[in-house]
């Protein structure tokens, strides 16, 4: 490939990510200024939350079965019968740690990234965001703002939440179904559970959060052409949350003590 | 008074505006017409702050605010109302929220205050007791009409109106032109329209200028437009297609 081509393709990655990072920083800026949209907060809070809880709940606990399943699998071939009770402790780091974070990442991204990205492409394409600065609203304060702070807080506690429901259904599996002594199971998973565990998880996801907030508005801010436009900007804002999420993950999960 | 100098924008490589200088006077209503894509709307974008321009300078009561930037610029839009082409009201609230929205921020009136200020706004627009319906409920004209009331009820000095007869039927576009001449009468307020409709244009306008790729190419009177020895001016307002103008 020759050094044109390469710049080429090169050089529009890096003018988004500088479209990003500008976003990111007006938006951190903006977060500590005054005057705060208290009612889109509290609005997205229950978007974001409430709302995606039953999404959640079917993924952590899908999630936690079969993380239980195949721990159970992998114990039972290669330790050996009676063994199973020691999976407890790594279903529940593998839960808190890196599966639910990231699920619940995919599935916000899914739905509120791409309801992010509708919602403000609509109101692109039909001026709306242009009405907002002419009535005295500027549109990152009103619409980015909101968003990013309330899928920062939401983003823990949906997977706080997974995490709960991960490791009972993975309990579940392993104690119900199979029969795995419940009492070695639960005190192993006390035991080897650490409080940094669950908290590098949180902090994961509350970075996911701002990635997924950010990259929505992004795109819902610079649709254009119509219903084809926000069609999209939809799409896109899933692909590029989800594709950030997982490599962000990496690096976290490489560079975060624990 | 507001006078643009050298006003110059572009979007990539498409030059819009190329050196527009116009002066609108306290009180009047200038109607700028112009083809389709003339860039009618970038000049209220640049006017109200939406956009900023690359080059020259837009002087509102003798201060150049083109410079300014963030809230700066944000205090110098509130003296701007703008009625926006599809009428751009936010379709996840009532008419009456959608008319409050900019008195509750740039006004320091008391929530009774407000709603009473919406409802004096909305009789005003012709539209008294419809506060509590969803602009999904409501007709293109009807839209207009709340879309103007929104844009006057914190009292601006200075409204513009883009394309504010478009997509609606003539007896609707009729009713909007009698309001914006009502609202010039009542407020006094200085008025900018955005139109390509001449009929609209000669019925509202004090003056009216003509922006041709990216120039101001006549302004006057619209008894002295409709006198132009201009050839492009003179082909726009008859509306034929054989003439300089051909990139249409």
């Amino acid at each position: 490939m020759s050094r044109l081509s390469l710049a080429a393709l090169v050089r529009p990655f890096f003018i988004q990510l500088g479209e990003i990072a500008e976003l990111g920083g007006l938006t951190l800026r903006n977060v500590f200024r005054k005057p705060w949209e208290r009612k889109i907060f509290l609005q997205q809070l229950d978007e974001i939350g409430a709302r995606t809880l039953p999404v959640v709940s079917l993924t952590a606990a899908f999630g936690g079965l079969v993380f239980g399943f195949q721990t159970y699998v992998g114990f039972h071939r290669y330790v050996g019968q009676g063994s199973e009770a020691y999976g407890g402790p790594i279903i529940s780091l593998g839960l808190t740690k890196e599966l639910i974070p990231i699920l619940v990442g995919l599935m916000v991204a899914g739905r509120v990234g791409s309801s992010m990205a509708a919602q403000i492409g609509t109101m692109r394409i039909t001026e709306q965001v242009d009405a907002l600065f002419s009535l005295g609203a500027d549109p990152n304060r009103y619409l980015v703002v909101p968003r990013t702070a309330a899928a920062f807080l939401m983003l823990p506690c949906l997977t706080l939440f997974g995490d709960l429901i991960g490791i009972i259904f993975g309990a579940i599996y392993n104690v119900g179904i199979m029969g795995v002594n419940g009492t070695v199971y639960v005190r192993n998973t006390l035991l080897y559970l650490q409080f940094w565990d669950v908290a590098s998880g949180l902090t994961k996801a509350a970075v996911f959060g701002v990635i997924i907030a950010v990259v929505g508005c992004w795109q819902g801010l610079k649709t254009e052409g119509g219903a084809e436009g926000v069609g999209r900007a939809t799409t896109r804002t899933v692909v590029i949350a989800s594709i950030s999420i997982l490599i962000v993950n990496f690096f976290m999960s490489k560079f975060l003590p624990g | 008074m507001i006078r643009l100098s050298g006003l110059r924008k572009s979007f990539g490589p498409k030059l819009v505006l190329d050196g527009v200088d116009l002066e609108i006077r306290g009180g009047e209503t200038m109607v700028v017409i112009g083809q389709s894509g003339s860039g009618k709307s970038v000049l209220l974008k640049l006017l109200i702050g939406i956009l900023a321009p690359d080059a020259g300078a837009i002087e509102i009561d003798g201060t150049d605010v083109a410079p300014l930037r963030g809230d700066a610029r944000q205090a110098v839009t509130r003296k701007f109302g703008m009625l926006f082409q599809g009428a751009a009201l936010f379709d996840s609230m009532t008419v009456a929220q959608n008319v409050a929205f900019g008195l509750e921020r740039y006004g320091r009136l008391t929530p009774a205050e407000t709603a009473a200020r919406v409802k004096d706004c909305l009789a005003k627009v012709g539209l008294a007791g419809i506060e509590g319906l969803m602009p999904h409920e409501l007709s293109g004209g009807m839209k207009k009409r709340v879309g103007l009331a929104r844009a006057i009820a914190y009292r601006p000095e200075i409204i513009l109106y883009d394309e504010p007869s478009t997509g609606i039927d003539p007896i609707r576009a009729d009713a909007i032109n009698e309001l914006i001449l009502l609202l010039q009468r009542e407020m006094g307020v200085t008025s900018i329209v955005i139109t390509h409709d001449m009929v609209s244009a000669a019925k509202v306008a004090d003056r009216i200028a003509m922006l041709y790729e990216g120039r101001i190419v006549a302004c006057g009177t619209p008894g002295e437009i409709e006198r132009s020895p201009n050839a492009v001016v003179q082909q726009f307002i008859h509306g034929r297609a054989e003439g300089p103008i051909r990139n249409w």
